[in-house]
């Protein structure tokens, strides 16, 4: 019946829609993909539920926003947002975190969402609790013509574009440097790295910073096709938690590929699923059972992928 | 000993002349006692933008007046119901059992409104909502002690409809957040557009990107898009709306989208948009024209719709307070006097209808750059006039 809905779908999709709609996709993938890049290596090395990662991001947009406000430059914006955001994760690390490393996950989440609440209000504080304007810039404003009648607007494929040199940036650091080797073998056995003379703590800190930086590169792309306002940390943060367990904890390449996945999806779901269902079924009904299907798809999923793969696709440490 | 025995007496009647004397100042304090009134809104959080508005309006007429309403002083007490229904009900049940409020005002959400309203008015507490207006309290739980200060929900919805099937507008997507309020304002707008829509998209309500719906639109290629995208949804359709480049070549008709808050935030983006409400800050009569100018002088941004039900809220309660000289404990008189609505409302006339529930006009509002380079909303028509909800009907009131 899935493969019938799906073929359903297929037929009465024009080939432009479709790519249109793999592309979009890739776009919610990779956004989705420099905030679970963070989570998972904060999750999977220093065992840490971080909720706040969320913030994080929200503080990104905010900082792009402000700035970009003040110069009138979203390039300015940009290249002040991701370091700013970066120190901001080490001060919080260092000031509120690392002493709960070795509590247990409880303790963990009630620390992080508190830190939520008081980023949320924070923000509320500075900039008002009006959403705030953040300006695409200009020579992005266009779009990117494909040929054959395809075109895509040109932000929108900037950001599939940076997601993808970060991607490769992190496959460098991660797989050809000597800290990237630090990092994968803190997320296999941190107490051995620890007993073999590594300075873990230093590496946590780096870790979190590092996660807190794409958090705030994904929070200042996102800035300017979504409202930044308090409280725009949490709806992304649960897709993310989806992508981090779908991908294995602790395996950027497995946030890569599934936050592709749950991008890909989503989107393509969210479109096919109520047409495919009009086809086959009462329109009525479709039209009231799709959109609801179509918004747990990604949550069925990840019950899929936990039922066959309890530890996700990209496991990296099946011993563990 | 003797200065002991002689001093009881006078100790005595010291006491006894400072309880007469507190007795007095009691009793003339029980005179001048102000008249609490509980302020109950989203006040924090994403949605807290509308509460804010909804709050800093209503201060601002009593402030103005002194920290009185209709000559007697009040007392607000603020509350936050955080956008939970739960939170609300607590709110109000502190408000009526240890406060003793006669009065409460304010509720930002529809759903907020439905958990409180039946508590309420079954306390014979007056309730003076300044934004929600679900269909339930319109209709067959109508109150002699529920007065609404801005719309029944579906009329912001209908003004659009009217306006689509005026223009005949022959090919329309509908776009709305799948939930209850989402299935209204559709449900609304069709009431009174005549054509049958050509699709119905219904993204899930914790949604943020539309690209997927904005791609479908284009492939659809209608004439005219109806949205109903409150708060950050909207702000994010907008602007997403205009990346993909449909700004301008497909109309975008819209309810509680480009409201006064969220316009500064889309930018340019929103420019041309269209929507439908009761009120705009461009109205020329001399209540609004005072409204606006003391509202940007005191808080230097141009004051949104709900900005304006609760002004409009605090002038009504004025009149109301004053026609009774405060007495609001009797009940009787004090829903005549808020009944009669004898203030000078910022939306021009007002009335109220048997369910409590403005008659009034609406209005179709364009995005616009002002003078000053601010985004706001000019008139640019008006289909319905002296309008009368779709639920009075079904109230038992007449």
């Amino acid at each position: 019946m899935l493969l019938g809905l799906i073929f359903e779908s297929l037929t009465c999709m024009t080939l432009t829609l479709w790519l249109t709609q793999i592309l979009n996709g890739l776009q919610f993938g990779v956004l989705l993909f420099l905030l679970a890049a963070g989570l998972t290596l904060v999750f999977g090395i220093m065992n840490f539920v971080n909720l706040a990662h969320g913030s994080l991001y929200m503080m990104g947009a905010y900082f792009a926003a402000a700035v970009a406000a003040k110069t009138g430059n979203f390039l300015i914006g940009a290249l002040v947002a991701v370091p700013a955001t970066l120190v901001l994760g080490i001060v919080i690390e260092r000031v509120a975190l690392s002493g709960l490393y070795a509590r247990d996950h409880l303790d963990q989440v009630l620390a992080t969402f508190g830190l939520v609440l008081f980023f949320n209000e924070l923000v509320r504080f500075i900039w008002g609790s009006s959403p705030v304007y953040s300006p695409a810039p200009e020579w992005l404003s266009g779009a990117v013509d494909f040929g054959a009648g395809i075109s895509y607007p040109a932000y929108r494929f900037a950001i599939i574009v940076v997601g993808l040199l970060v991607a490769a940036f992190l496959y460098w650091l991660i797989n050809l440097t000597r800290i990237g080797m630090l990092i994968r073998a803190g997320a296999s056995n941190a107490p051995m790295v620890s007993a073999l003379g590594v300075n873990i703590k230093m590496l946590n800190t780096l870790i979190f910073g590092l996660g807190a930086g794409l958090a705030g590169l994904a929070g200042l792309m996102a800035a300017p096709i979504l409202s930044v306002q308090s409280g725009m940390g949490e709806a992304i943060l649960i897709q993310t938690l989806v992508v981090i367990i779908v991908g294995g904890i602790g395996s950027i390449r497995g946030a890569f590929l599934a936050a592709l996945i749950v991008g890909v999806v989503d989107t393509l779901g969210r479109i096919m699923l109520p047409i495919g269902m009009a086809k086959v079924m009462d329109p009525s009904i479709a039209q009231a059972a799709g959109p609801a299907i179509a918004s747990m798809l990604i949550y069925l999923l990840m019950a899929v992928v936990l039922a066959f793969k309890p530890l996700g696709l990209f496991p990296v440490n099946a011993s563990r | 000993m003797k200065t002991v025995l002689t001093s009881i007496p006078k100790l005595k009647s010291v006491c006894l002349a400072g309880t007469i004397a507190a007795l007095f100042i009691a009793a003339s304090a029980q005179a001048q006692a102000p008249i609490k009134i509980g302020f109950m809104a989203e006040l924090s959080g994403p949605q807290g933008a509308l509460g804010k508005d909804q709050y800093d309006a209503f201060m601002m007429v009593v402030e103005a007046n002194g920290g009185k309403l209709g000559g007697v002083p009040v007392q607000i007490i603020r509350e936050d119901s955080q956008l939970k229904p739960e939170v609300a009900v607590q709110i109000v049940d502190k408000l009526i059992e240890k406060d003793n409020v006669p009065i409460i005002t304010g509720v930002t959400f529809s759903n907020i409104m439905m958990a409180v309203h039946k508590k309420v008015v079954e306390k014979q507490v007056f309730l003076i909502g300044s934004n929600a207006g679900p269909s339930p309290i319109a209709g067959a739980q109508c109150s002699p002690f529920f007065f609404s200060s801005s719309w029944q929900n579906d009329q912001q919805a209908e003004v659009v409809g009217k306006y689509a099937n005026d223009k005949n507008i022959d090919k329309i997507v509908t776009i709305a957040p799948n939930y209850q309020a989402g299935k209204d304002f559709v449900a609304g707008f069709k009431r009174y557009y005549q054509t049958p829509v050509v699709a119905e998209l219904w993204p899930a309500v914790t949604q943020q990107d539309f690209s997927a719906e904005i791609a479908q639109i284009q492939a659809a290629n209608p004439k005219a898009v109806y949205a109903f995208m409150p708060g950050g949804l909207g702000i994010n359709f907008v602007k997403q709306w205009a990346q993909a480049g449909l700004k301008g070549k497909i109309a975008l008709l819209t309810t509680s989208t480009t409201d006064g808050i969220g316009l500064p935030a889309m930018g340019d983006a929103g420019l041309g948009v269209i929507s439908g409400t009761f009120w705009g800050p461009d109205f020329a009569n001399p209540a609004n024209q005072k409204f606006v100018k003391d509202f940007e002088a005191k808080y230097k941004r141009i004051p949104s719709q709900y900005a304006a039900q609760a002004y409009d809220s605090a002038l009504l309660l004025d009149s109301a307070i004053a026609k009774v000289k405060g007495n609001v404990a009797d009940k009787a008189a004090f829903q005549v006097a808020l009944k009669a609505a004898d203030f000078k409302s910022v939306r021009g006339d007002f009335k109220f209808n048997s369910n409590n529930f403005p008659i009034q006009d609406l209005h179709i509002f364009e995005a616009v750059k002002d003078g000053q380079g601010r985004y706001t909303l000019k008139t640019i028509a008006t289909p319905l006039k002296a309008d009368k909800d779709a639920y009075f009907d079904k109230c038992s009131m007449k």
